[in-house]
């Protein structure tokens, strides 16, 4: 692993907790690691550019900033059929996740997966009726999981060592 | 099991979370430069997000990395754990770092599947170690269930009812 790399690396493991809380976090972490703020910066900006960053922010619990009601719903669909019906359900703008997944038969019978969020199990039955009038006859069967309680939620997290 | 109730925000920390879900900048005062496009004192924004993440408002605050692009993997993965079970099994899959989030979920149809987690590995080949080490140590199968797929991604929830009964 060269040296750039390495860098990122520490970079990583330094930031998945979080940014430091401080007026010059960059900075902050520059110091921790050795090296400059404009280097820790360049960094930061050339992993957003990659992709390596997919965003800087927050993430809400999203129980607490009232979306009480979060329901995974699954789909049975033709696989034939499923990048066409992924895309008009991902399409949605109530559904902020939806994925292609491989069934688990015979308990599983389901392939496409859209996460739907709202204030209410009322709420999210109501948005899911709406998938299944757009899937019409292409559903085969589908259900959909409501999260009952968060267990552990901590995000990413890799060792210090290399490698 | 305790029901979640939304927490109680103000007008400030409901700006904060809509604006700061993405865009926070580089630059050498970031949280000068997001506090100045939000209205409020830099000393007030760092505060705040003390206060929220103290408040379990937020869980993080910071980058989000997407591991694919490092050569890791992201892997949802679904267990049938068995009621008289579930602390044993609970505690144990959570002990594992490569566990990033996990999730207990009930359906309708009753779905066997009943705890949901993510894996995330440094390296590709990290998922099946780990879904076999989670599978040693509670006796139970893991049923892993990789994207084939994305269609959309996009997790930015603007508040709302925070403060009120739900």
């Amino acid at each position: 692993m060269s040296a750039n790399d390495d860098l990122d690396r520490r970079l990583i493991v330094a930031t998945q907790a979080g940014l430091p809380l401080v007026p010059r976090p960059y900075h902050a972490l520059a110091e921790q690691l050795g090296t400059t703020a404009d280097e820790v910066m360049a960094r930061m900006n050339a992993m957003l550019e990659r992709g390596t960053i997919r965003r800087i922010g927050a993430v809400p619990n999203h129980y607490a900033i009232g979306y009480t009601a979060n329901g995974m719903s699954v789909w049975d669909v033709p696989d034939e059929r499923i990048d066409e019906l992924g895309a008009m359900v991902g399409a949605l703008d109530f559904v902020t996740h939806a994925y292609h997944r491989p069934r688990a038969l015979p308990a599983w019978p389901y392939n496409l997966f859209a996460m739907v969020h709202g204030s209410s199990r009322e709420e999210v039955l109501a948005k899911v009726s709406e998938i299944e009038a757009l899937l019409g006859g292409d559903c085969r069967c589908h259900d959909v999981l409501f999260s009952t309680e968060i267990l552990k939620k901590t995000g990413l997290r890799i060792s210090n060592s290399a490698g | 099991m305790p029901k979640p109730t939304p927490a109680p925000l103000d007008e400030i920390d409901r700006r904060i979370i809509d604006a700061l879900q993405g865009d926070f900048p580089v630059c050498d005062r970031p949280y000068a430069a997001a506090a100045q496009r939000l209205g409020i004192e830099e000393g007030e924004l760092i505060a705040r997000l003390q206060s929220m993440l103290a408040r379990k408002v937020l869980t993080r605050f910071g980058p989000m990395f997407q591991i694919e692009r490092m050569g890791g993997a992201f892997v949802l993965a679904a267990m049938a754990v068995p009621a008289a079970e579930w602390d044993r099994v609970n505690s144990a899959v959570n002990a594992f770092a490569e566990v990033a989030h996990n999730y207990r979920r009930e359906s309708a149809l009753d779905t066997p599947f009943n705890m949901w987690f993510v894996l995330a590995t440094e390296t590709k080949e990290g998922i099946a170690a780990a879904v076999e080490k989670i599978e040693t140590a509670t006796g139970l199968p893991v049923y892993p269930f990789p994207k084939l797929k994305e269609y959309f991604v996009e997790m930015k929830l603007v508040v709302r009812n925070a403060g009120e009964a739900a």
